[in-house]
């Protein structure tokens, strides 16, 4: 994609989000979360540069808050980011065995995407859903009461889905 | 049109939504339009019942049965059976620990009679995506008797006779923070709500945005009237899309009917509300850090005083108070503080909404009166732990808190007993640990939470508690030492004197804690080298026993690294060297030939 096409994109993101706004000040971890749906996941980082000239912010000032929030990521994430918890209640009922099956399903370790950039695995912290502990988020959807098998039969059937989807 | 006969609820809260709430929905629906009963049958999802493991959840009014783990395919028989034929369906019933199963209106099942709804009163009850529901409890009542009735300093000093303190963690007293709040001087004010719930095993604020979220508008609109502010945000986080689903729901039909935005109720008094998404940062529960967050900024903590009540959300009085509080104030308002007061014990007073996770047998939410035993909640609501085993420790006020140890399982739950053994009621999450739990692995467990989370901001927090993890990792290994112990002791005490924020202050509290009730589970892994509850990896092998075995080969089947080997009816043998413990093989072992020993 070029510059002016980001530009553009960005920009459009950045006005929607304010005019949603009750208050005209800083709105800039909503500009955020919104630039990271549009582009699937990530920001690309040439966003912050618009960021620079449309809120006359420092980049600095900008990439802190980048960095700062383990949601954002200026990295590509897959099409499936995986979430998975790993406070306490998970842990003391069986989340490290989960873990490593889902380590052992993807091949491969934390931060990491899938070579056909389907999945990406990412810790979280407590999901919220400690009734049904151990917890994972693929995307927006919650899977509770895991096991080490039920976690690579959720991981087939996504790819099995992909498979035999569109293309 | 035919009167409705049966009303059933579903739990569509988040637990019950991932063990497929959904499809038992869709599945109930075509059953009922099968039968032609979708008139006098209605349907309602709700909020989170409280009983997250039991799901998904459905009660059939006016009866008031329960049925538990229902799938798509079980609902079609329970629509035969109990609403054609006016059978029970005992097989969906709710069935104790032991075995019993009881055909009991919800209200009698013992996770539930104990427990006393205020904060929680709808969840379970109302559609949250219905206002009119909402109104229907007596919902804006509160609202309307504030803004016709009683003045600001009113509302405060109902608040001040219902002792209620915040229910966030600190516990600051509620009506105190309003009045500050209230006395500030300035023409702009904010209103705040908190949801950014990030303690390990705590859930409420999750389940109450979801369930009800109409009660913390009510309660916002409420704060903003009583200190004088016309703009509220709510700071949710990210991981719960569907509280902001929901609460956003909840402003556009409340500004429709009149409950928010300009001139509410008719009068000249406007207070809108906005909704501001975190992006992964446990420091941001923090007040400060959350105010910096709202304008933008990086989630770190500022230095206090001066307090946000006097210069908050971009230096104006800013009130902050979180979900939970704000669930209990439309309640004091309708039936007054001392109602509210009646509840609990001096000093704690009211109910607390606790989450109950870990090794307990009825995991999910629960409301009681302050005051309650450890042993009512874990054991009676809770039904105690599961598979036998015994209770070791219960984890309280998550990575802020301590492990209260077994013994203390009568001490009544207020803010100071708790504070008396070592730990704090936080915000709520009680983490059941059984005797398979090492207590020098959960206190590592937290401050490898800690390290990750520390903003980075103040040395003690982002240096100390990184030192204190390595020595957590050498004793968890084998490698500690006698001084090691005494180092983890020094180090946590000085970051609880020094740190900047509630984070590093509070943040050695699950290490000190364990050290003061589990000192000889601390020895035995650096004197030792062993562990106790043969959890720590490196401390811990597995054997199999070579009389018992008898070679049926499922252990070798399971072994996910192909350690253990051996041919069929021979005696298996595991490569240690190969071994991951991840004790696989123990549960497929039918002979009770395999077994973890330490060291």
């Amino acid at each position: 994609m070029s510059f002016e096409e980001v530009r553009n994109t960005i920009k459009e993101i950045y006005e929607k989000v304010n005019s949603e706004s009750l208050d005209e000040r800083d709105n800039l971890i909503n500009i955020l979360h919104a630039i990271q749906e549009y582009y699937g996941n990530y920001i690309p980082l040439e966003a912050a540069e618009v960021l620079k000239e449309l809120t006359g912010k420092p980049l600095s000032k900008i990439y802190e808050v980048l960095t700062f929030y383990t949601m954002f990521s200026t990295n590509k994430r897959g099409k499936y980011v995986i979430r998975v918890c790993k406070s306490l209640p998970c842990h003391v009922t069986g989340g490290a065995a989960v873990l490593e099956s889902l380590k052992d399903a993807l091949e491969i370790d934390y931060g990491q995407t899938t070579q056909d950039g389907l999945f990406t695995l990412e810790e979280s912290s407590c999901l919220g859903l400690c009734g049904v502990s151990p917890v994972m988020l693929i995307n927006d959807e919650a899977y509770g009461n895991l096991t080490p098998e039920k976690v690579k039969e959720i991981i087939e059937e996504i790819k099995e889905k992909e498979r035999s989807g569109v293309k | 049109m035919p009167a409705v006969e049966n009303t059933i609820v579903i739990c569509a809260g988040g637990a019950c939504i991932s063990a497929g709430e959904i499809s038992v929905k869709e599945s109930l629906e075509n059953t009922l339009k099968e039968y032609a009963l979708e008139e006098v049958v209605q349907v309602v999802e709700t909020g989170c019942m409280g009983a997250c493991d039991l799901g998904p959840i459905m009660v059939i009014y006016p009866e008031g049965i329960f049925y538990q783990k229902l799938n798509s395919e079980n609902v079609k028989k329970i629509v035969e059976e109990h609403l054609l034929k006016g059978r029970v369906v005992k097989e969906f019933l709710y069935t104790g620990p032991t075995g019993e199963v009881k055909e009991k209106p919800q209200e009698e099942l013992p996770f539930f009679k104990k427990q006393i709804k205020i904060a929680t009163r709808n969840l379970g009850v109302v559609d949250p995506l219905s206002i009119e529901e909402y109104i229907a409890r007596d919902g804006y009542f509160a609202l309307t008797k504030v803004i016709k009735d009683m003045s600001p300093d009113k509302v405060i000093e109902e608040l001040k006779k219902s002792g209620l303190r915040g229910r966030g963690g600190a516990g600051f007293p509620t009506g105190l923070k309003w009045e500050f709040a209230k006395k500030a001087e300035g023409d702009v004010k904010y209103v705040i709500c908190n949801a950014d719930e990030g303690d390990p095993g705590a859930f409420m604020d999750r389940a109450i945005l979801e369930g009800d979220p109409h009660t913390v508008v009510e309660a916002m609109t409420i704060a903003a009237y009583t200190v004088g502010a016309n703009k509220g945000f709510i700071y949710v986080r990210a991981e719960y899309p569907l509280a902001i689903e929901r609460f956003s729901r909840a402003l556009e039909t409340a500004r429709e009917y009149g409950f928010l935005g300009e001139n509410i109720l008719g009068t000249d008094f406007s207070f809108d509300i906005e909704i501001r998404i975190g992006a992964g940062a446990f420091v941001c529960g923090e007040e400060t850090a959350l105010i910096n967050s709202i304008e933008g900024q990086r989630g770190i903590p500022r230095v206090k005083p001066p307090y946000p009540a006097q210069k908050g959300l971009w230096g104006k009085p800013t009130l902050i108070n979180n979900v939970e509080t704000y669930a209990n104030i439309p309640p004091i308002i309708l039936h007054g503080g001392d109602w509210f007061a009646q509840f609990g014990v001096e000093g704690s007073r009211g109910t607390k909404v606790f989450a109950l996770a870990g090794k307990v047998n009825n995991t999910g939410l629960v409301e009681v009166p302050m005051g309650i035993t450890l042993r009512e909640l874990i054991n009676e609501i809770g039904g105690g732990v599961p598979n036998g085993k015994k209770l070791k420790a219960v984890q309280t006020g998550g990575p802020s808190g301590g492990c209260v140890p077994e013994k203390y399982i009568d001490t009544p739950i207020t803010y100071d007993t708790l504070k008396e053994l070592g730990t704090i009621i936080g915000s709520g999450g009680m983490i059941v640990m059984d005797e398979d739990d090492c207590m020098v692995d959960v206190a590592k467990f937290f401050l490898e939470f800690t390290v990750e989370e520390s903003c980075g901001q103040c040395t003690p927090c982002r240096d100390g508690t990184k030192r204190m993890l390595e020595i957590l990792e050498r004793i968890t290994e084998g490698e500690g030492t006698e001084e090691d112990l005494e180092k983890l002791k020094e180090l946590g005490e000085h970051i609880m004197k020094t740190s900047l924020c509630g984070l590093g202050q509070t943040a050695p509290q699950p290490v000190l804690s364990t050290m003061r009730y589990f000192w000889d589970e601390y020895e035995a892994h650096v004197k030792e080298k062993r562990c106790p509850a043969k959890k720590c990896k490196e401390l811990t092998r597995i054997v199999i026993d070579r009389e018992k075995c008898v070679g049926c080969t499922a252990c070798a089947r399971v072994c996910p690294v192909n350690a253990i080997t051996g041919s069929v009816r021979q005696p298996h043998e595991i490569d240690p060297e190969l071994c991951t413990r991840c004790g696989s093989c123990l549960e497929v072992c039918r002979f009770g030939a395999i077994s973890k020993v330490s060291p």
